[in-house]
């Protein structure tokens, strides 16, 4: 029972990060149909700057609660500029060109990326210095840290605020009509272009702080960290429905469950014919799986092919 | 317009080009007319998880040569200048048979890789085919040098020393009787574990779980919830630290107290630096006795850590043996050419800074003493050094 309950905290740790990260994917999805697999990468690069702020201030004294919040906000900052970067230089002169296009563009931009931050911050594993000591708590069996906890909260809480925005802004509202025809947006005089690069901003800060999350979870930081992480993530916004908010949000939580009871249980439900190493399998065996039974994933709607 | 912006493209290809080509020439100025030029190989992962090991493998074959050309070598009464050509294998085996292929084809004269057992054994077939010798610094997969290629040396101890060494460790120094085994199914995490596994059980440990993941994984929560519900004595990986660090701070998280014990693999700085308080207690080992007890070896610690500004991750002096064999190899037979030099490699009786050198029929190291190590106050230290002659315990 202990152990059972432990794998679902687990589940619920890391499909809080699937789902911050899916909701980037699903976001720019929605709005261009376009699947920017340089996602992962803008992650990783949140974690590197919010490394590189937090060594800076914690070597220069400042308190450590303030230290993280100017490290996350920096990451946030330069993630939304580089989100905006991205966008301008390798989407939107391809707006109309065929799909395959931006699709390559994409792993191209990916590409780039890992290579600057492995020029930038070389091949090694960086330590995250987490400037507070992160407390166990017993939960009726389960233990869970003051990071864990902190990860669920706050994604939560983000989460919320993002629905906020698309439901009730003017930006959200914007967003949702660019989303549903960009054509007839734009002759009702909705500035597609800032739609999309504020979607791309919004994502990217999204992405930093699941970077900040992950670095403080595992204590590590590399350059290639966002490469897997972004495959889940998209494994995860397909789940969902890729296109649809709430779709991220379960899709990331349900991803995070599945790949926790899955390997925590196979090796003893198999008598060990199949075992942990299947974890990643088990998300894209889920992926492969939605694909086919229900391609518009569990939250998405049938939607006719874009134009 | 549009011309230009080609133009342009092509340029910053070039550029680019440029930049790849910068890393693998290793001064190539500065080798003047009527010297003998002799190219040596070298891969290992560059970029991905392992790269902060590749990079050191490449750091020590670059000291080896750079030392070499500085007191000047002669081969066969001609002065020799050495170029090191640096590939970068990614640890996937597809990709390691393309730089070995590349390698071939550019005419090194031998190769110092790979660095994992997964890419060197491939590669090893290209090698042997076009007869050019190859000693690794730190493949330990039995299967290396058992394929019956006489191109194929190693200059560290195979899985089966290893992981004999470390299963009678667990099973009699550390008295473990219940042990949980993960390994990341490379060729040689996968090796190591299992050998470890023979050993422990011939010692009277029993294997309660048998657990599997991948070379790229971060997260192991799940495996490790569900053994801590099986209650080990102990732990071990085969693998390498870019996942050790992460299980054992996650195993520790879980408040798991269980002893954790790793191969070669696990024995770098990074190990502790990254894992903090949580590697406290942990358990690694490495082929050779001691850096710290090898007359040069402590004198090579001090050189590279001036040279590139950070500690020996791991296999670096094995880098730095594995050249002065292929060097002295080819001082002995007066000559560069491969078929002419490679008898010499395995009549090699050497003194390198890891460990006295010589070769038994298969290519694998003579002796192969294995020194088990343990965190304590975040440093390793040396606990008992294992089977090998001379067995010199620290």
């Amino acid at each position: 029972m202990e152990i059972l309950l432990q794998q679902i905290v687990n589940g619920l740790v890391q499909g809080s990060v699937y789902a911050l990260v899916a909701l980037g994917y699903t976001m720019v999805y929605g709005i261009l149909g376009l699947i920017n697999f340089a996602h992962g990468e803008v992650v990783m690069i949140g974690a590197m700057i919010a490394l590189t702020v937090l060594q800076i201030l914690l070597a220069a004294a400042f308190a450590p609660v303030l230290a993280v919040l100017f490290s996350l906000l920096a990451a946030m900052a330069v993630c939304m500029a580089l989100g905006y970067g991205i966008e301008r230089i390798a989407y939107r002169p391809l707006r109309n060109a065929p799909r395959l296009a931006p699709l390559i563009t994409a792993i191209g931009v990916s590409i780039v990326l890992q290579n600057l931050a492995m020029m930038i911050w070389g091949r090694e594993y960086h330590s995250f210095p987490l400037p507070f000591s992160s407390t166990s708590h017993q939960l009726g069996g389960a233990i869970v840290n003051d990071v864990q906890v902190a990860i669920v909260v706050i994604a939560l809480l983000i989460m919320s605020a993002l629905m906020w925005l698309v439901h009730r802004t003017r930006l959200g509202r914007a967003m949702r009509a660019v989303a549903e025809n960009p054509a007839a947006a734009a002759l009702m005089g909705v500035d597609i272009n800032r739609v999309i690069s504020a979607t791309f901003m919004l994502g990217s800060a999204l992405a930093a702080i699941a970077g900040f999350m992950v670095s403080a979870n595992y204590g590590i930081v590399h350059y290639y960290m966002g490469f897997m992480l972004g495959l889940k993530a998209f494994t995860a916004a397909v789940l969902g429905g890729i296109g649809n908010l709430r779709g991220a949000m379960l899709g990331g939580v349900l991803l995070g469950l599945i790949e926790s009871l899955g390997a925590g249980y196979i090796g003893d439900l198999t008598g060990g014919f199949l075992g942990s190493n299947y974890q990643d399998v088990f998300a894209f065996f889920v992926l492969i799986a939605v694909l086919i039974l229900r391609p518009s994933g569990l939250l998405g709607e049938k939607l006719a092919e874009r134009a | 317009m549009s011309i230009n912006k080609s133009a342009l493209l092509v340029a910053f290809g070039i550029a680019l080009a440029g930049c790849g080509k910068s890393e693998t020439a290793s001064n190539p100025a500065s080798a003047p007319a009527g010297e003998l030029v002799i190219k040596i190989g070298a891969a290992a992962p560059l970029t991905g998880p392992q790269a902060h090991i590749g990079k050191d493998n490449e750091n020590g074959t670059r000291m080896a040569i750079d030392d070499a050309n500085a007191r000047g070598v002669t081969i066969g009464g001609k002065k020799a200048h050495f170029e090191l050509l640096s590939e970068d294998d990614q640890t996937d085996p597809k990709t390691a048979t393309i730089v070995a292929q590349k390698l071939v084809d550019a005419k090194v004269n031998g190769v110092i890789g790979h660095l994992n057992s997964g890419t060197t054994i491939p590669a090893s077939a290209i090698y042997f085919k076009n007869g050019i010798p190859q000693i690794s610094p730190s493949a330990t997969a039995v299967r290396y040098t058992a394929q019956g290629y006489k191109t194929a040396f190693r200059v560290m101890s195979n899985d089966a020393q290893q992981g004999k060494a470390l299963g009678e460790f667990a099973a009699r120094v550390l008295g473990a009787k219940q042990i949980a085994v993960i390994d990341d199914r490379t060729a040689y995490g996968q090796g190591l574990a299992d050998e470890f596994v023979k050993s422990a059980e011939a010692n009277g440990a029993k294997i309660i779980v048998r657990e599997y993941t991948t070379d790229k994984a971060v997260d192991f929560t799940a495996v490790l919830t569900s053994i801590k519900g099986k209650q080990p004595d102990l732990l071990f990986f085969g693998g390498m630290d870019p996942q050790g660090v992460p299980m054992i701070k996650q195993l520790r998280a879980l408040g798991v107290k269980t002893q954790f014990m790793m191969g070669d693999g696990g024995y770098t700085p990074k190990l502790i630096e990254l894992a903090g308080a949580a590697a406290e207690g942990a358990y690694a080992s490495l082929p050779g006795v001691p850096l710290d007890n090898m007359p040069s070896g402590r004198d090579f610690a001090k050189r590279y850590e001036e040279r590139f500004h950070q500690p020996i991750q791991l296999y670096a002096p094995y880098c730095y043996d594995a050249v002065n064999v292929m060097i002295a190899a080819m001082q002995k037979a007066g000559s560069a050419e491969p078929e002419k030099y490679l008898p010499e490699i395995g009549k090699t009786e050497m003194d390198g800074v890891t460990a006295k050198i010589a070769f038994d029929e298969k290519g694998d190291i003579k002796g192969g003493a294995v020194t088990v190590y343990q965190v304590g106050q975040g440093k390793w230290h040396a606990v008992q050094t294992m089977g090998g002659a001379p067995a010199a315990k620290p």
